[in-house]
């Protein structure tokens, strides 16, 4: 892809961007979100046609149209939100669109017989005759992936695999994309997390607000020099983290059960300390907490908050104890997407500015604004809708929508997640300069060096309890693995 | 000072309405200019007694729609409510004509039937994971049948003035249903845009595992939702039946697809979360100029079917134009 144009109203989305990826190689595409990586794929996948810039494939100059040419040309898009169709089974929506048969009538027992043969071919035990419905997330990825491969696709783009999948299932998701490149495919990999790059790329190109920055070969560089790439300055303090002497236990649990995923967790959080929680996914961190946070009917064990027993039986109850929790799953559990985002802002707290049928409109207005500066959110407006924002100013709405209710305990599931490097920083020093003001933290997270840079203590989990607790000074990465895989 | 913002801040919110809804106020103002210059109706369209006329014809229309904006704002839909009527009106007049109950009482018995199944709905709706399609499908069949059960299948009337008045009377110049009306709407409005509930509405409508999180009581919400819904289709139910001078057990049948016309044509996404009471205003307003625009131009009623439809498609339509054009 060369000298690559695309203009939006307002904005200048692509400007004179060049990409190159060769047969047989997993060349990632980095960048902020709204760097333009989306938006280059969408040019390549025929979704958007750009103003200026020719597309060469093998040498010959394509032009694509729609996503039929962009098939034909042998480029498939494996997007971020899986598109396959719930309740039909993987050799359909495998074949979705060019089902097998004559006339008007499917040729159910044939197409189910050639999926399992490109399932098997992959060395992936999945039967060709399950719904979609009941696989788990990595295994409807590698379901996308044996549809990408039917189509004899030689330029596979990957947006964020890795984003909602377990370690386990990064491995093996690996070992396929390794198979498909030593069969010549190439693939445009799209990921926020540094630590695959090295896994996985050989080489990285890096975009910056719509614009070409440089292309790096992973083995020839260094993660640091990446970031400054990517977001144009130096990042000298990618973590603040100032540690301070802890003070009186504030929230300590007590076996905590929620009959399922949780089993007998036990736990204690300080005042103005951070303390992480690591394990693989479905270890029960955010389970755990939902029982806390009230979710869960009629988990077991004890909560004290503050040396009192605390009764928690529903978020308005953990709320009024000063606890709030900013969900892992921003757009399920979190946003009101078509809603501006003073809506998202407010929604804790309408007590605040709402009585009977009196709105104190300024008040909403100040409110808002107030997490608007401390978050330094970026958004045009306050009326903007949320779903508008990149998916770091919409978490940062997210956690100044809990910082509203003046919690003493806040808990982040996964704060950073699909968020991009400078907002991700940005949240570590808010965090920090949080903790020094009395609140305390929890968080969880999956991405093991954020633990470890941020956390005054780990507690690990791994399938419903606690394996151990690590102080700051002795947390590391394989010491977390070892008590997350026991 | 504060003052002054606030001011500023509400004539932006007008302005951001009048936006927002461009394309069905310029078909509702085309329609009213059209009606008035057409020589075939400029005599008789821009008159007060027709004006009001349209607006009494409107108002069951439009109590439906209030309701039906709350419901589809929630992401559900509420298909009992046109049977309601029939139910709240026949228990109504068979309140005073078989038991020689006062009228008031007669009245509010009308209203709170329609509570009872609003109630219903929302306890089943709320209670459960069954869809609210399905949950009012059932009641829909239950109230329509209820009513014919109820009278036998032939009309119960009441032939009085008391009776005619919340219907058919007027105060000053004004009828009455259409003081009802516009009390409706701003109790509406105020629930919508200035209460705690008009909140929570939009939130469970927008993404109700998001209000779980949130700590907002979902299932309250669901329920006070379909309870006002059918309060509404109770009210609408009396208007009618007083103006009919008798409970018909056949009133109100599709009422509920003229009142999901009105909250789509208005600019109410069936996908829920988004939505504005004004813009069910508007699209009551077009709905009834038209029927009264047809009837005054003297086309059958077969043919006015016909022509609604094509005028529903073509308000969604220009939305859907807007929406698409402002997104790329």
């Amino acid at each position: 892809m060369e000298h690559i144009h695309k203009r939006f109203p307002g904005v200048y989305a692509l400007n004179d961007v060049s990409y190159e990826l060769r047969a047989g190689e997993v060349h990632a595409l980095l960048g902020e979100n709204g760097a333009g990586k989306s938006t280059l794929i969408k040019v390549l996948g025929g979704i958007y046609h750009p103003e200026e810039g020719n597309i060469y494939i093998e040498g010959k100059q394509v032009s694509i149209n729609g996503v039929r040419d962009a098939q034909k040309c042998g480029v498939a898009i494996i997007h971020q939100e899986l598109v396959l169709v719930p309740y039909m089974t993987v050799a359909e929506n495998i074949f979705l669109g060019r089902e097998h048969g004559s006339g008007i009538l499917i040729n159910r027992k044939k197409m189910t017989e050639e999926a399992q043969a490109l399932l098997d071919a992959q060395e992936i035990h999945i039967k060709a005759d399950t719904l979609i419905k009941d696989l788990t997330i990595a295994q409807q990825q590698m379901v996308e992936i044996v549809k990408a491969i039917s189509y004899n696709s030689k330029i596979l783009v990957m947006d964020e695999p890795t984003s909602s999948i377990s370690d386990k299932e990064v491995a093996f998701l690996f070992q396929t994309m390794r198979k498909l490149t030593a069969k010549g495919v190439g693939i445009v990999y799209i990921s926020h997390k540094m630590s695959e790059l090295e896994e996985i790329c050989d080489r990285v190109t890096i975009m910056r607000d719509g614009q070409y920055v440089g292309t790096e070969v992973v083995k020839e560089t260094t993660k640091d020099e990446l970031i400054a790439m990517m977001v144009g300055r130096e990042l000298t303090n990618y973590y603040t983290r100032d540690y301070q002497q802890p003070g009186e236990t504030l929230l300590k649990c007590e076996h905590i059960s929620d009959g399922n995923m949780v089993q007998d967790a036990s736990f204690e959080l300080n005042k103005g300390e951070i303390i992480g929680f690591a394990g693989l996914v479905g270890a029960g961190r955010s389970e755990a907490m939902k029982c806390i946070f009230g979710l869960t009917k009629g988990f077991q064990g004890d909560v004290y908050v503050k040396g009192q027993k605390a009764s928690i039986h529903s978020p308005i109850d953990a709320l009024k104890y000063g606890i709030a929790l900013v969900p892992e799953d921003r757009k399920l559990e979190g946003l009101y997407h078509v809603q501006s985002v003073r809506f998202n802002s407010t929604i804790e707290v309408l007590n605040q500015f709402i009585h009977g049928v009196s709105v104190d409109g300024k008040k909403e207005v100040d409110i808002t604004q107030k997490y608007i500066d401390m978050m330094s959110t970026k958004t045009p407006t306050q009326e903007q809708a949320i779903g508008n924002l990149s998916g770091g100013n919409q978490q940062k709405v997210m956690i100044g929508r809990w910082l509203a209710t003046d919690p003493d305990i806040l808990i982040l599931d996964e704060p950073t997640r699909g968020v991009d490097v400078g907002a991700k920083s940005e949240i570590y020093s808010i965090m920090n300069q949080l903790v020094k003001e009395g609140m305390s933290i929890i968080m969880i997270s999956s991405e093991l060096p954020e633990i470890i840079n941020m956390s005054d203590r780990v507690y690990v989990m791994a399938e419903g309890r606690v394996a151990g607790c690590l102080d700051h000074t002795e947390v590391t990465q394989e010491a977390i693995m070892q008590l997350a895989a026991n | 000072m504060a003052q002054e913002t606030t001011k500023k801040a509400s004539s932006n919110k007008v302005m951001a309405f009048l936006k927002e809804n461009m394309g069905i106020i310029g078909a509702l103002l085309v329609l009213c200019v059209f009606l008035a210059v057409f020589p075939a109706t400029s005599g008789s369209f821009l008159t007060s007694k027709n004006i009001f006329n349209v607006l009494r014809q409107i108002s069951t229309n439009m109590f439906l729609a209030c309701g039906m904006t709350m419901v589809i704002i929630l992401g559900g839909i509420d298909l009992s409510v046109g049977s309601i009527i029939a139910l709240s009106g026949v228990l109504a007049a068979g309140c005073v004509s078989r038991y020689n109950l006062p009228i008031a009482i007669a009245l509010i018995a009308g209203v709170l039937i329609g509570l009872v199944i609003g109630v219903f709905n929302g306890f089943v709706i709320s209670q459960t994971t069954i869809p609210p399609f399905i949950v009012t499908l059932a009641t829909m069949n239950i109230a329509r049948g209820l009513a014919k059960v109820y009278t036998g299948g032939s009309p119960v009337r009441v032939v009085t003035k008391e009776w005619q008045f919340i219907g058919a009377g007027y105060v000053g110049f004004v009828p009455v249903p259409v003081i009802l009306m516009i009390i409706v709407l701003i109790i509406t409005a105020l629930i919508m845009n200035k209460t705690k509930m008009g909140r929570h509405i939009y939130a469970v409508g927008g993404n109700a595992q998001a209000a779980v999180f949130s700590g907002i009581k979902v299932s309250r919400v669901k329920f006070f939702v379909h309870a006002f819904s059918g309060v509404m289709a109770g009210l609408a139910g009396i208007v009618l039946a007083s103006r009919m001078y008798s409970g018909q057990p056949t009133a109100g049948e599709g009422a509920e697809m003229d009142a999901i016309a009105a909250v789509v044509v208005g600019g109410t996404s069936m996908a829920g979360g988004s939505g504005k009471i004004g813009g069910t205003i508007i699209g009551a307003l077009i709905i009834g100029i038209l029927n009264n625009g047809l009837n005054l131009l003297n086309v059958n009623s077969f043919w006015q079917d016909v022509v609604k439809g094509i005028v529903i498609l073509l308000a969604v339509f220009i939305d859907y134009v807007k929406n698409t054009k402002s997104k790329a």
